[in-house]
Parts: structure tokens; sequence; C-alpha cells
């Protein structure tokens, strides 16, 4: 089925945003009432039909728009794409899996034509169709990574595996939430997991590293991890928090279901066949709690879930300032009733 | 774990002790691509049982048509390799798993110093590709008993020319561990594959010389964790399961039609863990997950890759 892609912005005057089929295929995070970090590491294989979960690579009605809104931002700032040079294989790797999957899995909108190692590229949506040798980066008007990675929705970091652990050895990051791809270019899986609170001490660093170490080929896995944002802003970086930083100051009552929007990453893991690297994909969906609220269970759960949440996680995700009109928000849809476990909709 | 259905292309003797497998897809489509190093698993199912055993993959990493192993003939075999080389031919279909890693390139390497002892040399046929398309500094150090029995040696000297360094036992060439780890440049990493005692030496005499560990790598293909046969009592559901010796605890539970909780089964995520109700004789803890003191305290078990020799195990499930 042919998707319709929006015009639509995630900067200025914010034009985003979520139809019915948007809202009710969102990535609800939270399958219980209360929230603490786990291992929460599961096998990305296929899911329900229309579900986020049913490609590898979930391509919906925003694909257009953020595209754009990435184009943008690496316009003004090319820090935010990285690739150490012993990271040449993994990018050709990216290339292969993400151009594969869109061609299989959409069809009506992406192809692939491959003769030899003479590929043919068609990017319908963005207007791009290319001829290139595989292998061969002076063939690609930009270096694989990077000509791909604009061509998918999600943030990518490629992990190069050497000394029992995982480095950040590539990435292309644009809509993260607050943290710098420039800043943790390089490191190493402790290094850069070091701010998180209370999850070293769970040692669930530690056993996410060893899974992801053993992490096989054909066999990608998956997580979800969550924030909030204000307003539908990809690019909530650290490099740009003039732009952004201060929006936390104008919520208020009236305007909070309106602005607060429920940051959920899919992030996925695959391995990559010829350099074993490993491509981490961080997928992100916002959604605003009016819209979240239009599925009662949803907003309950909601409730239930920031009103306990820990005040060093509300720290940690930059909540402070606005968290306590989220819970009084949210507070009017809670009748107190059972919701049991799971985090479908209705 | 996905399974690719594979078809036996070829085989050639290549020594009295080695043949060498060409595999192609069954449907016969590209098989995925691989970094130098890599192994598979090939499952064998032969008189009752299942053989599951690892074998580098040898060839260019990018030619995706066809995989190539070599297995030599093990004296003391359980059965696997002596069943490869009776018991497969040319058309035969076989289950291997996809390409796994655990011999890697360290890609920020200045040198890369190889050693292979025997059959040892299969890894290294897919690493020196790797390095030779990479453009990277390297020697191959080749150490075997006699010509006759030493396999593939006309095409590494096609592939590796002079950076190939042929070590005769017969002709009395022995590899000097300590000259050729005493002179490397620093940034110089070492891989090691081949009979045990070879590995220990280069291991020590490394360490000897204080190399970094991170800059010291030997191939220890995985054994799955084969064990005892044993048997399982399940309180809750009122159940005597028994666990075959090559299969693990928590397939037997699946097999007898329980559903036990799993996520990773390799014994690292924590799922699948289940508590220990009675316990006479002594766990084999295999997980990476539990605390030395929880494994200790016999309380805690993880079926995905832990089992017992004890006589009695009773979980809570």
């Amino acid at each position: 089925m042919a998707l319709n892609f929006k015009q639509e912005s995630f900067r200025d005057d914010y034009t985003y945003k979520n139809s019915a089929e948007a809202i009710k295929r969102f990535p609800f995070p939270f399958a219980e009432d209360q929230y603490m970090y786990s291992v929460n590491i599961e096998p990305h294989t296929k899911g329900k039909e229309g579900s986020v979960y049913e490609f590898p690579f979930d391509i919906d009605e925003h694909y257009v728009a953020e595209c754009k809104d990435r184009a943008i931002t690496l316009a003004e700032d090319a820090g935010r794409y990285q690739a150490l040079p012993h990271m040449m294989d993994a990018q050709w790797d990216f290339l292969e899996l993400a151009m594969e999957s869109l061609a299989n899995d959409y069809p009506e909108h992406f192809k692939l034509t491959k003769d030899g190692s003479t590929w043919t590229w068609e990017n319908k949506p963005l207007e791009i169709l290319d001829t290139f040798t595989f292998g061969d980066s002076s063939t690609l008007p930009r270096e694989p990574f990077d000509y791909m990675g604009r061509q998918v929705q999600g943030d990518f970091v490629l992990l190069d595996q050497r000394d029992e652990t995982l480095y950040a050895d590539a990435g292309m990051v644009t809509c993260q939430a607050d943290w710098s791809l420039a800043f943790n270019v390089g490191m190493s899986w402790r290094e850069w997991h070091g701010p998180v609170p209370r999850a070293t001490e769970l040692g669930v660093m530690d056993r996410a590293l060893k899974y992801l170490l053993n992490l096989q080929l054909a066999n990608p896995v998956r997580r979800l991890n969550w924030t909030m944002t204000v307003n539908p802003r990809l690019d909530t970086s650290p490099e740009n928090y003039p732009h952004w930083g201060g929006d936390r100051n104008k919520v208020n009552a009236e305007n909070v279901s309106d602005l607060i929007h429920l940051r959920v990453e899919l992030q996925s893991l695959f391995r990559l066949p010829r350099s074993n690297a490993i491509v981490f994909s961080i997928r992100c969906y916002l959604m605003s709690l009016k819209d979240i609220a239009t599925y009662p269970r949803w907003a309950k759960r909601l409730h239930r879930v920031q009103k306990t949440m820990h005040p060093d996680l509300i720290e940690y995700k930059g909540m402070t300032k606005f968290h306590p009109l989220v819970v009084e928000w949210l507070s009017q849809f809670d009748d107190g009733a059972d919701l049991g476990i799971g985090t479908e909709p209705e | 774990m996905n399974m690719i259905d594979v078809r036996v292309a070829a085989i050639e003797q290549v020594t009295p002790l080695i043949k060498h497998f060409k595999f192609v897809k069954e449907d016969g489509s590209q098989l995925p691509a691989f970094s130098g190093g890599s192994h598979i698993v090939v499952a064998l199912d032969a008189e009752g049982r299942t053989y599951r055993n690892p074998y580098s993959l040898m060839g260019s990493p990018t030619e995706t048509d066809a995989y190539h192993i070599s297995v030599r003939r093990q004296e003391n075999s359980r059965g696997g390799s002596a069943y490869m080389h009776e018991n497969v031919s040319v058309g035969m279909t076989l289950k291997i798993t996809h390409p796994v890693n655990l011999f890697t390139l360290a890609k920020m390497a200045h040198k890369h110093v190889l050693i292979a002892g025997g059959i040892g040399i299969t890894p290294f046929m897919s690493q020196i590709e790797d390095l030779n398309r990479l453009g990277a500094d390297y020697e191959l150090h080749y150490a075997f008993r006699s010509y006759k029995q030493a396999a593939f040696v006309e095409e590494l000297q096609k592939a590796c020319g002079n950076k190939l360094h042929c070590h005769s036992d017969s002709d009395g060439h022995r590899l000097d561990m300590e000259a050729l780890l005493s002179n490397q440049p620093l940034g110089t990493h070492v891989y090691v594959c081949g009979p045990s005692p070879m590995v220990v030496a280069v291991l020590e005499t490394a360490k000897n010389l204080g190399w970094p560990d991170s800059n010291v790598h030997n191939e220890q293909f995985l054994a799955p964790p084969v064990g005892e046969s044993f048997k399982v009592q399940l309180a809750q559901s009122n159940l005597e399961v028994h666990v075959p010796a090559e299969m693990s605890m928590l397939e037997a539970i699946e097999a007898a039609g329980v559903q036990a909780e799993y996520l990773c089964r390799g014994g690292v995520c924590g799922r699948c863990e289940l508590s220990v109700l009675e316990c006479d004789g002594g766990l084999e803890h295999n997980d990476h997950f539990l605390t030395e003191s929880e494994k200790a305290s016999c309380k805690k078990i993880m079926p995905c890759v832990s089992r017992t020799k004890g006589k009695r195990l009773v979980l809570d499930l």
C-alpha cells in the first residue's frame, strides 16, 4: 500500500501532525504502571501488519518531511555526520542493508537493481536515481553511509566491535534526545553510557553489552526508549540547545497537552556482514499528550508511570521543569481502573 | 536461530586427512557476505542425534555464490568429522547457521602477524582476502609437519606472495616464536589458530615479551554447551522432563509442551531465570547472568545454557 507523505515542519512553525492511523500505531512504551530501566531487548522479528515492527526499517507518513529536516540540520552543522576511516566496510554494509530492506518492504517507493557490482537505486519520494559501483565510494555523490543515512528515517550509529566492547565509530545523528555525536564518536560502550543514572548500578549496561557482543547476523534485536520533548522537534541536540532549551519555560497548564510530546525511540541493532560491525538504529516517534489521550488506556497508564517516576530519571531526561504539569493534566483521565499488562491502545 | 539450507556442490580430498567442501544455497540465491575469520555451524542429523560442528569459512568474504569449509578427520572424533568425511556426498542438503565471527581482524592494527598450525590455516584464508583488499601490512606464518600434509600452500603463495612464510617440521624449519614476536613494530596484532600447544606457546611468549592482551587473538571454537543427560521435575506443571545430552534444558522443557520465558537463549539477558526448589548434586552454571554468590547458592538457574550433574533437580515452573 502506498504511503501518503505529508508536507510538514519539525521546527519554527511546527506544522507536524499525526493522522489517526499514525496515533494508533504509535509504539507506546509502558506495559506496566511503573517504569525502571531493564535489559528490555527482544528479537527484532516481523510484527503485525501495519505496526511499526512490520519491517526492519519503518517508513511512515512523515518520511519526506523528516528527510528534509535532516538535510537542513546537516547543512547547518556537518559534524552531525562522522565516520572514522576504518569504518568504510561498515558503511557499505549499512547501505546494502538499508537499500535491500526498503526496496523489499516498500516496492511502490524504492527500487534496487543489481547487475554484478553495478547497482541502481531509485528513491521515488525523494526523487533520487543513481547508478554506482558497490564498494567504490567515488561512484556515489557522498560516501555510502552519508548517502544512504539521509534516506532512512531515524538516527544511525555504526559500532565497531573490538577489545570485548563496542565503539561508536561512525554516526548520522540529527534527531537525538540531547546527546552529541561529535562528543561521543570514538567512545566505548562504558564511556558513552557513563551518565545514565541507576542503570550502571543495576548491572543493566554490562548485561546489555554482553548480549550485543553476541548479536548474530540475520537475528536483529530491538528495544524502546523514551523521553519527553517540548514541541515536535527532531533536532533536540546539545549543539542547538539555544533553539529549544528555553521552550521548557513556555509550558503551562493551558498548553501542556499540545506542547509536550512523548518521544519514543524504537532502537534496533543489526549485525553487519562484511565489517562485523553493528548498526544501531534510533527511530524517533513523537506524539502529543492530547493525541495520546485519544486512547484512555494510554492516558491512564502514562499518568501512573509519570506519577511514580524516580526523580533522578525526571532530571536525566530533562523533564524537571514541566513534569508536574504533565502529571496534573493526565490525572483527569485516570479513574484507577486495573489496566492489566500490555501496551495496546485499547 | 535462523538456519540456511545448503547443498553440497563439490568435495575435494586436499590431503590424506583433509576434505574441502563447497556449499551453495539450495534455492540458488546468494549467501550472506561475511567478515574474514568467520565460522558457520553445520548441523548434521545422523544416527538419531544432531551434530553441530563449527567450521571456519575459507575463500573471499565478498564471494557469496558459495561457502567453502575444510574438515580434518579427527583421530578421536565423537563422530562429527568422521561423518563429514564418510557420509556427506555431493548433492546432499545440510543446514548451516549464518556466519559468526569470534576471530576478527583488529581494524586499527598497524600490522598483522598471522600464525597457523595445520588445519588452523582455514580462518586465515578468508582473513588474507580482507587484508589484501584493504592493503594492510601483514605476514602469515604457516607451520605444518610436512609439505605432503599441508593444505592449500599453492593457493596461499598465490594470494600472499612473499608475505607467506612456511615452517615445515620435517625440513627442520620450526617456527621460532620468540624471534617472531620479539621484533614487531608498535601497534602490531598477532593471531593464532592451531593445535592447543601452539596456541598456548604464542599466548605465553607474547605475555613474557610484554605484548598487551588486547593485541593477542586466538580462535576458540565454541562447542555447544552439551553435557550428560538428566531429568528435571517441573513442580507447577507436575511433569518430569528428560534432557538429552545435546539438548538444552530450555529446549527440552519446550519440547515437553511447557511455556517458559526466554529472550537471548545465550545466558546473558536473565529472562529465562528459574527458581530451584530442590537440588541434589551440583548445578552446572554456564551463564554470564547470575553472580558468583547466586550460582553458589543453588537457588536460581538459567535453563537456556545451564545443566545439572546431580541426581535430582526440581524447578518452580
